[in-house]
């Protein structure tokens, strides 16, 4: 008996030895090796499209290695960004900074290299004039970072699922169907009556979303914060008329209840769980990579109801910590180029925030092969240079979290319409506070 | 090993009788501090890794919690501003109800179940060994991957357990939706990972039971059933008091279960279903950066588990002592 329990005891410690063996972990530095190659370490989410350009780097630039680290959920990305500029340490060289969060680090700019410090001052002809001052101190001295898309609106659908509801295909003649979100709902229902295994759209975070930066950015130019920073959510009208029309959306059944970026809505793309989802320009590369090679072709791109508008575009910036700032400005100014910004939009679609790109027939005149051809460079670029630039409070990403979970216990039945709303507001009191 | 080498320096010291002790030299001294101070060396790396990764964080969460600490931004003294804040946060006693509810459903159903499966381990039978390892093999899987796959079988749209589940006419549930099902859902993850390790224990402490005990209460006629009862249960009572204290301590830290079940969302549902205290003082540390409030809420969760320890001691003890 003693002997087969000492024999089990030696087994048990050999296996805690092993589970302690697997769990060793990687650690992210960025150094120069010995041989005198600096390696950058470059922090992005979501996806931006820039793997081929980093090999050209490489290829162009002998002395440099890229290390890429990509986060697939901005809502990961941004506190581990937020930590690390804050620490003073474990940032990477260049990161990516998404327009939501980029007020919090204007606040204190001195965390970032300053980009004019670097040659980067001749470049401001490159960016669409606001975009260019987002990233700019008021006294236009310092420049935090450099823009690298912006995000024009459009709506994207499968047009085997609206040939089955009978709806037509043509993507200027879905456009057609839905000038207004009212239009798009009632196109909704005729698609629920026909089809009854998948929803007309994926959720309500991903709509409201998109509702609330484009009906803001034609109106007040902010959203749940004024730009004195003060919380507006219950006052601010395309709040409220954002919020009721996801709602309507979601009382006439249309809604397939997904949240975005979860795995669930990835797996609702590949099973054909919903026809229709608003895309801003970087969501194009979002729904290839989710939808897979065997729904190529069966997307489309069509003009969004409601009118044109911007929702996200980020910015690379470089961080004081980085013990290459030289290097990775060069980098950070090469990725924002206005061929980089091409490149990007070819490989994910992340609309240029370059007036020269924009103009470019590479981009004007692209055909999205994977969207059946769809011409998105044009349908993306048309209204991009007219497009107003929206004001984001510090806090604005917490706040949203919580609209888009009371949007989702309403989805869920948890809650009842008027007590979501409520709830909503209160959170996002909490979150500011 | 301890033990081993300081007896070894304490039969070096006593001297046999006889012949008087030498005079006090330098030798001497050396020898009576190697008795006195080497244990304490011996010991102390222990107590230094403790003190500088253990108690002084304790000691400096309490200094943070009693300030207004913010990850940028001012640090300002606000005295126990953060503790009255915490005992009046709805948010906070959310996470508490649901801590103690997950706690509840996943330790009693898994502590029985252990035992069942050490009773049944401590039988005679075939490829013994290889059984009593088997049942630790969810224990040396990693615990992210658990997470992820039974989350994917409690997934909505394209979970196994709602295919099951759609034979008998229910359709799509939402696990995350409500309390109790993603309560349900997380302790079934638990229970999975734990129950082995438990019943390993158990089945160590049962081998531990003198065989006569048995052989004499069959004697006396007594069935199977009734030397569990009688003889196993009664002698297992500190294993249990055990187990029952650390699987409280775990309880209370459940963290990664509920938090990839719900897909990494701090919050924990869409109304804060399944968010557990430790995630409760994960997002105000990590999320909104309020540094000084998590650290009280960190210290609130450290009051939770003492106390909840002590009642399972006192409650256990009672039981055991009635019989």
């Amino acid at each position: 008996m003693r002997r087969s329990h000492r024999r089990l005891v030696s087994g048990l410690a050999s296996v805690a030895v092993m589970a302690l063996g697997l769990s060793a972990c990687g650690d992210a530095g960025s150094d120069a090796g010995s041989d005198g190659t600096v390696t950058l370490t470059v922090d992005t989410f979501s996806t931006f499209g820039y793997e081929e350009l980093f090999k050209r780097y490489e290829a162009d630039h002998p002395g440099i290695k890229i290390k890429h680290r990509n986060v697939v959920q901005l809502d990961e990305y941004l506190p581990r960004l937020e930590q690390w500029i804050a620490a003073g340490s474990g940032a990477g060289d260049v990161v990516a900074i998404e327009e939501g969060i980029l007020t919090k680090f204007m606040a204190s700019p001195d965390k970032f290299v300053n980009l004019l410090d670097h040659g980067a001052g001749s470049l401001k002809a490159g960016f669409l004039d606001w975009k260019w001052r987002q990233a700019l101190s008021p006294d236009g001295k310092y420049l935090v970072g450099l823009g690298t898309d912006i995000g024009g609106l459009a709506m994207c659908y499968r047009t085997d699922l609206f040939e089955k509801a009978g709806l037509p295909t043509d993507r200027a003649e879905v456009g057609e169907l839905w000038p207004t979100w009212d239009a798009y709902i009632d196109t909704g229902r005729k698609y629920a009556a026909e089809v009854k295994d998948s929803k007309f759209v994926d959720g309500s975070v991903n709509l409201f979303n998109t509702i609330l930066a484009q009906t803001a950015s034609q109106s007040a130019g902010y959203t749940f914060f004024d730009t004195s920073g003060k919380l507006v959510a219950d006052s601010n009208p395309p709040v409220r008329s954002a919020w009721d029309t996801t709602l309507r959306i979601q009382q006439a059944g249309l809604s397939a209840g997904l949240k975005s970026f979860e795995p669930s809505w990835g797996s609702g793309f590949k099973q054909a769980k919903f026809a229709t989802i608003a895309c801003p320009s970087w969501m194009l590369g979002v729904i290839k990579e989710n939808a897979g090679a065997e729904a190529s072709g069966k997307w489309d791109v069509a003009a969004i109801p409601g009118g044109s508008g911007s929702r996200g575009g980020s910015f690379l910036a470089v961080p004081k910590q980085s013990r290459h700032a030289a290097e990775a400005a060069e980098l950070a100014k090469y990725l924002t180029g206005v061929q980089s910004q091409i490149a990007a939009f070819k490989a994910r679609n992340n609309l240029p925030s370059s007036p020269q790109a924009l103009d470019d027939p590479a981009v004007t005149s692209f055909k999205n092969e994977y969207f059946n051809d769809a011409p998105v460079g044009q349908i993306y670029a048309r209204g991009a240079k007219a497009i107003k630039p929206l004001y984001l409070g510090a806090d604005t990403n917490p706040v949203q979290q919580r609209f888009e979970d009371a949007l989702l216990a309403l989805e869920q039945g948890r809650l009842a319409p008027d007590a979501a709303w409520e709830k909503a507001l209160d959170d996002a009191e909490r979150e500011a506070r | 090993m301890t033990v081993s080498i300081g007896s070894r320096a304490g039969a070096r010291a006593v001297r046999p009788p006889g012949p008087p002790p030498p005079r006090r030299g330098a030798r001497t001294v050396l020898a009576r501090w190697d008795v006195k101070l080497s244990p304490y060396l011996f010991i102390s790396p222990y107590f230094l890794l403790f003190f500088l990764f253990g108690l002084f964080p304790m000691g400096y969460t309490v200094w943070v919690a009693l300030h207004d600490w913010e990850l940028l931004g001012t640090r300002e003294f606000v005295g126990l501003e953060n503790f009255r804040l915490v005992l009046t946060d709805p948010q906070f006693w959310n996470a508490v109800r649901n801590t103690l509810g997950m706690f509840v459903i996943a330790t009693v159903p898994q502590l029985l179940l252990a035992l069942v499966l050490a009773n049944a381990l401590n039988q005679r039978m075939r490829a013994r060994t290889l059984v009593r390892m088997g049942v630790l093999v969810p224990m040396v899987t990693s615990i992210a991957a658990v997470a992820i796959v039974f989350g994917q079988l409690f997934s909505r749209d394209f979970g196994m357990v709602n295919w099951v589940l759609g034979w008998f006419g229910v359709e799509n549930l939402d696990w995350t939706a409500r309390r109790w099902t993603s309560w349900l859902a997380i302790s079934v993850m638990v229970d999975w990972r734990w129950t082995g390790y438990n019943a390993l224990i158990y089945l160590a402490a049962m081998q531990s039971i003198p065989r006569d005990l048995y052989e004499a209460a069959a004697i006396d006629g007594a069935s199977r059933a009734r030397q569990f009862w009688s003889i196993t249960l009664p002698m297992l009572r500190p294993t249990i008091i055990f187990t029952a204290i650390v699987s409280t301590i775990g309880g209370f830290q459940l963290f990664t279960e509920p938090l990839l079940f719900g897909n990494g969302d701090m919050a924990g549902g869409s109304l804060r279903q399944f968010q557990t205290v430790t995630m409760y003082m994960f997002e105000n540390a990590f999320r909104r950066f309020d540094y000084g409030y998590a650290s009280a809420v960190s210290w609130m969760i450290f009051m939770l588990i003492l106390l909840g320890s002590l009642l399972n001691f006192v409650w256990l003890r009672r039981m055991g002592g009635t019989k």
